[in-house]
């Protein structure tokens, strides 16, 4: 398609650039006072407005901008994704206590931006797209976690962050650079075209552009070992931010992993795959289970030895990757569907879970496990949820968790490949089992029963009653998600 | 005198592991923030390379905003830098590790 008939698909993201810019603006000609609650209507207002242009807009299942970009189901439902994880967090932004005396104009304008750099993430079909959507969106995440500017902790974690994120794109754009030096061109589609044709013998070109990839994409997923970042960056964050760097930029990286990596290394371009086939001579397969127990088995390793809530929370985000990573293994339209409903579902729980970390911070400023003893008694409103969240997480029933990982696991058998990872997986669900409970131990078994609860915001408590409802509902009923996701499962391919 | 392709990514790959060298092994962040300039300039060179190899610009185009990002990126990490320096008063990377268990 054309530029100009390009721009009537690309409606949402020009109505966030939109009101972006009329952030700025704005900023500059109101005066201090109220200045945050203007702007926070404004940002509200903003993802009330593109959610509705993304419900109008029809989606054509074709490639915009020359091919650069593709309007088709499957990135409109992971565009659904950061929608509702950048509005939970807009609404929860100004009852947290730790941004209480900072100027959030640039918080708001910043995630705003960031979901417009995973909208593009999203649906990326071009070398230059690809790089471009991924430091958007980690720039924006910089700021956003060094945002405690005053605040030790903070600044050490966005210092990290950039250090890592630049070093990794760095690595990741150098195998661009040998994609587009076999190609010559930079669509995704022709570079599956040049690694279909190699000459034989020289798979290895191929193998060293994929792991240097795997480099920049697993570092957005927080796949090990590119996960060294996620620890630091999400104990020092503010933690609204924390929680939505576990949701949303993950579901970008694995938005872009699998329609890159699918398309690039397949060896049929002819899309959705049934079987999907890597290119002749690359051990795709193997490669990706070997980073997927890696990651699953170190991220619960270490997630038992954490006393800080937040960072364990991270390690258990290192490991969620790595129970989705197991269906990138095959690839298939059945590993995407998982990894999809998994996706959803974790986006209900683990919001979730940081929520409420947020709300025990507001009212007594814990972060340490053992701090959280008998809020089970003191917060019973709050505390109830947690425990359906981390049931969720552990995936036991009847929570969404429970089915979400049921459906991932339900691909390697399926397909009769990989049982040692299925197994490596049930182990790990095992272990994650043991530090969650430990935080469910601390808050009902522990401690005293105590006369007066306490209760914060209602605007909290309503999120984290409003979280725990998908999380309990598609744990019985699921299957409009899953018809949603099989509906969603077109991607898009100029052979169609 | 046309320089063949394989000395230019020679070259570019050289250029890149001095980078990826200095980053790994360097305790100013200042030094780390130039070391991946370093490996971010031997990818421009691969991609004008390649580019001129295949006689098109989309490697050229690329190029710039390579360029773009990565002085964006520059900017936002030597802010931080400064907001760190701010509190802590030292910049070697190895004494910055107050986030631990």
């Amino acid at each position: 398609m054309t530029n100009l008939q390009s721009t009537a698909y690309f409606l949402p993201e020009l109505l966030i650039t939109g009101f972006a810019v009329l952030i700025v603006l704005i900023d500059v000609f109101i005066g201090r006072a109220g200045r945050n609650r203007v702007i926070w209507t404004l940002s509200l207002t903003a993802v009330v407005v593109v959610g509705v242009a993304l419900y109008v807009q029809p989606v054509p299942g074709e490639a915009l901008f020359y091919g650069s970009l593709a309007a088709d189901p499957f990135s409109r439902f992971f565009k659904w994704i950061f929608l509702l994880a950048t509005a939970i967090i807009y609404f929860i932004s100004p009852y947290t206590r730790q941004l209480k005396d900072t100027a959030q104009n640039e918080y708001y304008l910043f995630l705003l931006l960031v979901m417009l750099g995973m909208f593009l993430m999203a649906s990326a079909l071009d070398l230059i797209i690809i790089y471009l959507s991924i430091e958007i969106v980690s720039i924006g995440s910089f700021v956003l976690a060094g945002f405690l500017k005053s605040d030790r902790l903070s600044n050490e974690s966005s210092l990290k962050y950039v250090i890592y994120g630049a070093f990794s794109s760095g690595i990741m754009l150098y195998g661009l650079t040998l994609l587009f030096g076999l190609a010559g061109s930079t669509s995704i589609f022709d570079v599956q075209e040049a690694l279909a044709n190699l000459p034989q013998g020289s798979e290895l070109m191929a193998l060293v552009a994929l792991v240097m990839i795997l480099v920049g994409f697993g570092y957005k997923i927080s796949m090990v070992p590119f996960h060294f970042w996620t620890p630091d960056v999400y104990q020092g964050a503010p933690t609204t931010i924390t929680a939505y760097l576990s949701v949303a930029p993950k579901a970008a990286g694995f938005a872009l992993l699998l329609r890159v990596l699918g398309i690039t290394f397949g060896a049929d371009p002819s899309i959705p795959w049934e079987e999907w086939v890597p290119l002749t001579g690359l051990p795709f397969g193997v490669l990706i289970a070997v980073f997927a127990a890696l990651t699953m088995t170190i991220g619960n390793v270490l997630a038992i030895q954490q006393d800080s809530v937040k960072r364990m929370l991270a390690y258990s985000s290192v490991a969620h990757a790595g129970y989705m990573l197991m269906a990138v293994t095959l690839m298939n339209a059945q590993a995407l569907q998982a990894i999809m409903f998994y996706l959803a579902v974790y986006l209900f729980m683990n919001l979730g879970a940081f929520v409420v970390a947020i709300v025990v911070h507001n009212q007594f400023g814990y972060d340490d496990i053992d701090d959280w003893k008998g809020l089970g008694f003191k917060i019973p409103l709050i505390a109830v949820p947690m425990g359906i969240f981390l049931f969720g997480l552990t995936g036991l029933p009847p929570t969404a968790g429970f089915i979400g990982k049921v459906y991932l696991f339900a691909v390697l058998i399926a397909a009769k490949q990989f049982w040692w990872l299925a197994v490596v997986g049930v182990l790990n669900s095992v272990v994650s089992l043991y530090y969650y409970m430990r935080i469910l131990k601390v808050m009902f078994m522990d401690g005293e029963p105590v006369d007066k609860t306490v209760s914060d915001h209602p605007a909290m408590t309503a999120t984290v009653l409003a979280l725990m409802v998908p999380v309990l509902l598609l744990g019985v009923y699921w299957s409009p998600l899953l018809e949603l996701i099989r509906s969603s499962l077109r991607i898009f391919s100029p052979g169609l | 005198m046309v320089v063949p392709l394989h000395h230019i990514i020679a070259i570019a790959s050289l250029l890149f592991s001095i980078g990826v060298l200095g980053v790994l092994f360097r305790r100013n962040a200042i030094i780390v923030f130039m070391s991946i300039e370093i490996m971010l300039n031997a990818v421009n060179l691969a991609f004008v390379a390649f580019s001129n190899y295949h006689g098109n610009v989309h490697g050229q185009v690329f190029v710039f905003f390579t360029m773009t990002l990565a002085a964006a990126e520059v900017a936002v990490g030597l802010a931080i830098i400064i907001s760190l320096f701010r509190n802590l008063q030292t910049s070697d990377i190895t004494e910055i590790h107050n986030l631990k268990n």
